[in-house]
């Protein structure tokens, strides 16, 4: 199930057996609130640095006021933590804000195995159901119940479903 | 955590006056959140009451970003928890149109609007703030706030050419609102400090594109805009309507009774 891709920040730091070993460990920290999506799928993690026994990891929120972010930052500090790869440092990272964009392509095909219709760069024309394929979708409302999903009607086979927004 | 370093001797507003800017803005959102949270278990249908808890949820997220750097301009140790729920209402700087009472669905709706529109200006003309921190905080609500204004707009739009007596109500709700709007276009001389140094935006810059943005969705809702305000109020300057310090009642009872309580 897990496959062994290498995310781009993991290949770039290779040279560093600590930072490989946190960015390993990482796969392995879940979403609350979608929990087959690892911190990684969600592109969340935008670096991972050893310096002098202090593993300073920085997190970008998804959304302002999602509550989910504490609960990864507590998730990944223990998960760090028992690796014993040192004092570990969680810091929030702002800049630059974080897009549906940095979903991982593994990402994009857990949350649509889990019924969650992945984010499209484009309009709701593209939106299929998760569930039949279909095309034929309505937007019952761009809010639904976590502030990174949209709630949709499936028209062909009327199941309703998440989306998750881009933004 | 990137710091904000301006450094400019001159035109340099003091930590005073960055202080009280950076409360402006963190006020608005919280204000408004608490005042849309206020909705849950209560909206029409379920699927509104999920929204606006959304969007309190996300403005209350930008009210704790900007909280917790106003506390650290400030320098006192005061935290976004302390600054949120330890001030009364005369040291709030929300504009006064944030903490008018929800009435009914509609007029949730116009104040909501009239403030995203505002928010949106706002936040587009913060991303390029010479504060860096304003500016990341700001790239991000940005975001948020679009996806505010599409809910807002498009229910103004249904509700106001929707039945006589949608209509009716929405169009009552603007004319009551309205007066609280000249505030958000009004610079007052922290504004124009701010705007000076590059680290807010020109409200008088502003108001053309607010006015443009609102005119337009007032017209294809059928709405009539109502006259001009002449009053600008003084929510930004801490002088508020007699709202602000019920609605602060209640959303710092629990903190103020029970001191230090977490669950």
């Amino acid at each position: 199930m897990v496959t062994e891709t290498l995310t781009e920040p993991l290949r770039r730091s290779g040279a560093y057996p600590i930072e490989e070993r946190a960015w390993r460990a990482l796969r392995f920290v879940m979403d609350p609130e979608i929990p087959v999506l690892s911190v990684l799928d969600l592109g969340v993690v935008r670096y991972v640095r050893s310096q002098e026994g202090r593993l300073r990891v920085g997190i970008t929120p998804t959304y302002s006021g999602c509550p989910a972010t504490e609960v990864i930052q507590r998730s990944i500090r223990e998960a760090l933590v028992h690796e014993e790869l040192g004092d570990v440092i969680v810091e929030t990272v702002l800049s630059p804000p974080w897009s549906s964009e940095w979903l991982s392509e593994e990402g994009r095909r857990k949350l649509q195995a889990f019924g969650i219709a992945a984010p499209k760069a484009r309009a709701a024309a593209n939106v299929a159901c998760p569930h039949c394929g279909s095309h034929e979708v309505e937007r019952v409302s761009e809010f639904g119940s976590t502030p990174c999903k949209a709630h949709y009607r499936c028209s062909d086979c009327l199941e309703p479903f998440d989306v998750f927004k881009c933004i | 955590m990137t710091a904000s370093t301006s450094t400019s001797a001159s035109s340099a507003p003091s930590a005073e006056a960055r202080f009280r800017y950076v409360l402006r803005l963190a006020d608005t959102s919280l204000v408004l959140g608490q005042r849309l949270g206020e909705w849950v278990g209560h909206a029409p249908a379920l699927e509104e009451d999920l929204a606006l808890a959304n969007i309190a949820l996300d403005l209350i997220g930008q009210a704790r970003l900007l909280l917790a750097y106003a506390g650290e301009i400030e320098g006192r140790g005061r935290d976004e928890d302390a600054l949120a729920f330890l001030r009364d209402a005369p040291e709030f700087y929300n504009v006064s149109l944030a903490e008018q009472p929800n009435g009914d669905f509609g007029r949730t709706l116009v104040r909501q609007f009239l403030l995203d529109a505002w928010q949106v200006e706002v936040y587009e003309a913060l991303s390029g703030s010479t504060d860096g921190r304003l500016a990341e905080i700001a790239a991000k609500a940005v975001k948020e706030t679009r996806y505010h204004l599409r809910f807002s707009a498009g229910w103004l739009v249904r509700l106001g050419d929707g039945t006589a007596e949608s209509h009716a109500r929405v169009q009552d709700a603007l004319d009551a609102l309205w007066r609280f709007t000249e505030e958000l276009l009004t610079p007052d001389a922290l504004d124009e400090e701010a705007a000076a140094a590059g680290i807010g935006p020109s409200l008088t810059a502003l108001r053309p594109r607010w006015e443009e943005r609102v005119g337009t969705v007032l017209a294809e809702a059928t709405l009539k805009r109502p006259a001009p305000a002449r009053y600008p109020w003084h929510g930004k300057r801490g002088v508020h309507t007699e709202h602000l310090g019920h609605m602060l009642g209640e959303m710092q009872h629990l903190p103020r009774a029970f001191p230090g309580a977490a669950w």
